[in-house]
């Protein structure tokens, strides 16, 4: 429960309530008003930590070089690969495969069953379980532009809107062009989306949309289709074959520059083995729990870059990786749940962002990068709350949703929500939550085509790995949709080109090894290894009597 | 300020640990030392990979609960389960009928319930598992999808079954069913589907992906913005 000089504040939010109740019946949405072009500049230029003067850092290495890119991302790339090519005699293969899939999120999972269906031999390898991964975790929904006053060019605009226009155009178009045919695809595989009685989709708004078009899942909606999509690659064990706990760490080419396997390495058993493969998908999503800029996530715990790093010493383009999605409502009470989701279907409801005397100040629904400045403005020019550990945050007033749609809404769209705060006893239907932007997502990554292959043959990505398709900035519900769409294409794309006839020739990890002399003419300390494969929560003064290496997930 | 902070003892895989007041049990094994590959994952409460069994201090019952959503109290003894030992038959969903005779089938071991109550009690979603489990006997697929709908697949309800059921994997099939065979189908998802595949957009799009950045920009800014 809150502290007592929380709940004082928490009285202004009750006390501006039946006002801003009226405004909500009267407008709907558009409580404040949304900010112009300007507006929009300014605020990003002033408070979003993207725009900090000492966010970016150039990159001294491999093909982008010279680029600006957020500082943790240029450590993860200027750090030394391990010394594999020593180790390793390449001719002696342990798997063999057609196609390999690193990371089994939707986009991962997505691409198996696909490539399973072509009929190809399919790997699919991920380092935690099957199926745990951001995925998983996303709550509000998933876009698609399949209602009556909706259209593909509506939500192809919503998108490079968000994206302030850096989008790649090809990608958007396959995006909004598959939209409905990929829920179409996941109802069949039996995923339960939130209907009316005549069957219709229950829609709701999101961040940047312009209509009613995030289809859900109640908030499990990242859940509701992942565990679907789990549970049918576990349907195809002769087709598809499943190796848990096990991290790819670095890719293999051959000697005409063509992908031909990777590198992987069993948690466990500590153990590494070769898998020759004639094409490979990066599936491994994006970079949360390198806490940038010190951010709390909503990030899962295998949220590493590994795929960026891998991608990018074999050679492929890095896109947008000046620019981070701090998903403007993260949690910051209770202490247990720092950085946690709150959904933007929060907001899609009704509930409204409010200072620490009840007034809003934002419209609710802008663009998340917007959205989130405008909270850190907020709480820069003390008009936030500071909780006991000395965070700040504003309030998402929850209570308003149920005098705006009437009791029992929340416990039927939001039960996920509930039933976290209800843990540490403070019930959203009574008090607001008090939210903080949190480090939710990577908009950029591995250049990819409208074929999710990159400019390596053989290698594609598909899902929050990859960039391009949002920009530099993601709206809600696109990123569910993206590992669909791009996790079938790069599985169909991958399998296409094993059935054309790929001919591997020698495998070689001299681009590793090129690479790592790079990095060493850069002098830096041999001791920042990359990927870095899982994250380390272990206190510092035990950490330094730990001797092994293994904290940066393997040995030399 | 590290003066202020209570320590608590706590038993971790049978071992004694001093860590801080506050902690999650997932925070207390990460404080004790351990980096963690199994009984972790999304630590949000999604994933349901950080099943975790425990006794309070001087309680006999033995409690379950996920690691990253517990909190550790003074003298718990915890241990984490790494992993969850369950058949899963393996099926072509477009092959089945949406009825008891489904689960007869594949799952004859659902039968065996013998309404303890114990998956109930085990789950830290609150679900009603033996509910659900009892609507699935009785062939009501859609009322079983609807109850398990928040289950995170932790198996703990499996793990405390005398009757040796796997609970989650049958609601799995219960709501793979409904979505599949008895949900109403959307007439407008269909029509926009014949829609885009007709080509009735292709101008309208290739129009989009032919401007410029001030164009669309202005395009953009004007759209009109119709959500309720």
């Amino acid at each position: 429960m809150y502290p007592d000089y929380m709940l004082e504040s928490i009285k202004q939010v009750e006390k501006t309530r039946p006002k801003r109740l009226e405004l909500a019946k009267k407008f709907g949405k558009r409580v404040f008003k949304p900010m112009n072009k300007q507006e929009r500049q300014d605020i990003l230029n002033t408070y979003h930590p993207d725009y900090k003067i000492d966010a970016l850092r150039e990159l001294h290495i491999g093909i982008n070089k010279g680029d600006k890119m957020i500082n943790e991302v240029v450590d993860l790339m200027e750090s030394y690969p391990r010394n594999l090519s020593k180790i390793f005699d390449l001719s002696k293969v342990d798997y063999e495969t057609d196609v390999l899939v690193i990371g089994a999120g939707s986009a991962g999972l997505s691409a198996s069953l696909e490539s399973a269906k072509a009929g190809v031999k399919t790997m699919l390898v991920t380092k935690l379980r099957l199926g745990d991964s951001n995925s998983m975790m996303a709550q509000g929904g998933i876009q698609a532009a399949d209602q009556s006053d909706d259209d593909p060019r509506l939500h192809y605009l919503d998108v490079i809107g968000g994206g302030h226009f850096d989008n790649k155009k090809n990608l958007v178009e396959a995006l909004v062009m598959d939209g409905p045919k990929s829920i179409k695809w996941l109802e069949e595989l039996g995923v339960m989306f939130d209907k009316n009685e005549d069957g219709s989709m229950m829609v709701k708004s999101g961040g940047g949309t312009c209509r009613n078009r995030m289809h859900s899942t109640r908030d499990y909606t990242g859940a509701g289709i992942c565990r679907v999509l789990r549970d049918e690659v576990q349907n195809n064990p002769d087709k598809i074959n499943i190796l848990e706990y096990t991290a790819a760490t670095e890719l293999i080419k051959d000697d005409k520059g063509q992908i031909a396997g990777a590198i992987i390495y069993h948690l466990d058993l500590k153990e590494y083995f070769i898998v020759k493969a004639k094409s490979v998908i990066i599936a491994t999503g994006g970079f949360g729990r390198l806490h940038i800029r010190n951010f709390e996530t909503t990030n899962h715990y295998g949220a590493t870059a590994d795929g960026l790093v891998m991608g990018y010493r074999a050679g492929a383009n890095l896109l947008y990786l000046d620019s981070v999605q701090y998903h403007p409502t993260g949690a910051v009470f209770p202490e247990q749940i720092v950085g946690f989701l709150c959904t933007e279907k929060i907001r899609g409801l009704g509930a409204q962002p409010v200072d620490k005397d009840g007034e809003l100040f934002v419209y609710p629904l802008e663009p998340r990068d917007i959205e989130a400045s405008a909270f850190i403005r907020a709480c820069e020019t003390d008009n936030g709350v500071t909780t006991p550990t000395g965070l700040k945050g504003i309030w998402l007033d929850t209570p308003l949703i149920e005098e705006l749609s009437g009791e029992g809404t929340i416990e039927k769209n939001l039960p996920a929500m509930l039933r976290q705060y209800n843990r540490f006893n403070i019930d959203i239907r009574k008090y607001p939550m008090l939210v903080y932007p949190t480090l939710h997502y990577q908009n950029g990554g591995l250049e990819i085509n409208e074929k999710a292959e990159t400019s390596i043959p053989g290698l594609y990505v598909a899902g929050e790995a990859s960039g391009g398709l949002h920009g530099r900035n993601r709206l809600m519900g696109n990123s569910q949709l993206d590992i669909i769409v791009f996790g079938r294409r790069s599985g169909i794309n991958a399998a296409k080109r094993v059935k054309d006839g790929v001919t591997l020739g020698k495998l070689s990890l001299k681009h590793v090894d090129d690479y790592a002399k790079e990095v060493e003419k850069l002098g830096i300390d041999k001791k920042q290894v990359s990927p870095m494969i899982l994250p380390d929560y272990i206190p510092e003064h035990i950490k330094a009597k730990q001797l092994t290496t293994n904290y940066q997930g393997t040995l030399f | 300020m590290d003066a202020e902070i209570k320590m608590l003892k706590v038993h971790l895989a049978g071992e004694l640990f001093e860590v801080p007041e506050g902690s999650t049990i997932m925070m207390a094994f990460e404080y004790a030392g351990f980096q963690l590959k199994r009984g972790v994952g999304c630590r949000e409460g999604y994933c349901g990979a950080c099943a975790t069994v425990y006794r309070e201090k001087g309680d006999y019952k033995l409690q379950g609960g996920l690691a990253c959503q517990t909190v550790v109290t003074d003298g718990m003894t915890i241990a984490q389960i790494p992993f969850v030992p369950a058949e899963k038959p393996i099926y072509d969903l477009t092959q089945l009928s949406p009825d008891v005779s489904t689960f007869t089938e594949l799952f004859p071991s659902v039968f065996r319930c013998v309404s303890c109550n114990t998956c109930t009690k085990a789950c830290p979603q609150d679900i009603q598992v033996m509910d659900y489990i009892q609507a699935i006997i009785r062939g009501d697929i859609a009322r079983a999808a609807d109850l398990s709908f928040d289950c995170i697949r932790c198996g703990l309800c499996a793990m405390r079954c005398p009757a040796e059921i796997v609970q989650y994997n049958n609601a799995t099939l219960a709501r793979r069913l409904y979505g599949h065979y008895l949900a109403k189908k959307s007439p407008e998802l269909e029509k926009r589907i014949i829609e885009i595949e007709d080509g009735k957009y292709d101008k309208q799009i290739n129009d989009l992906n032919e401007m410029g950045k001030e164009e669309l920009s202005k395009i953009y800014f004007n759209r009109e913005i119709k959500i309720s």
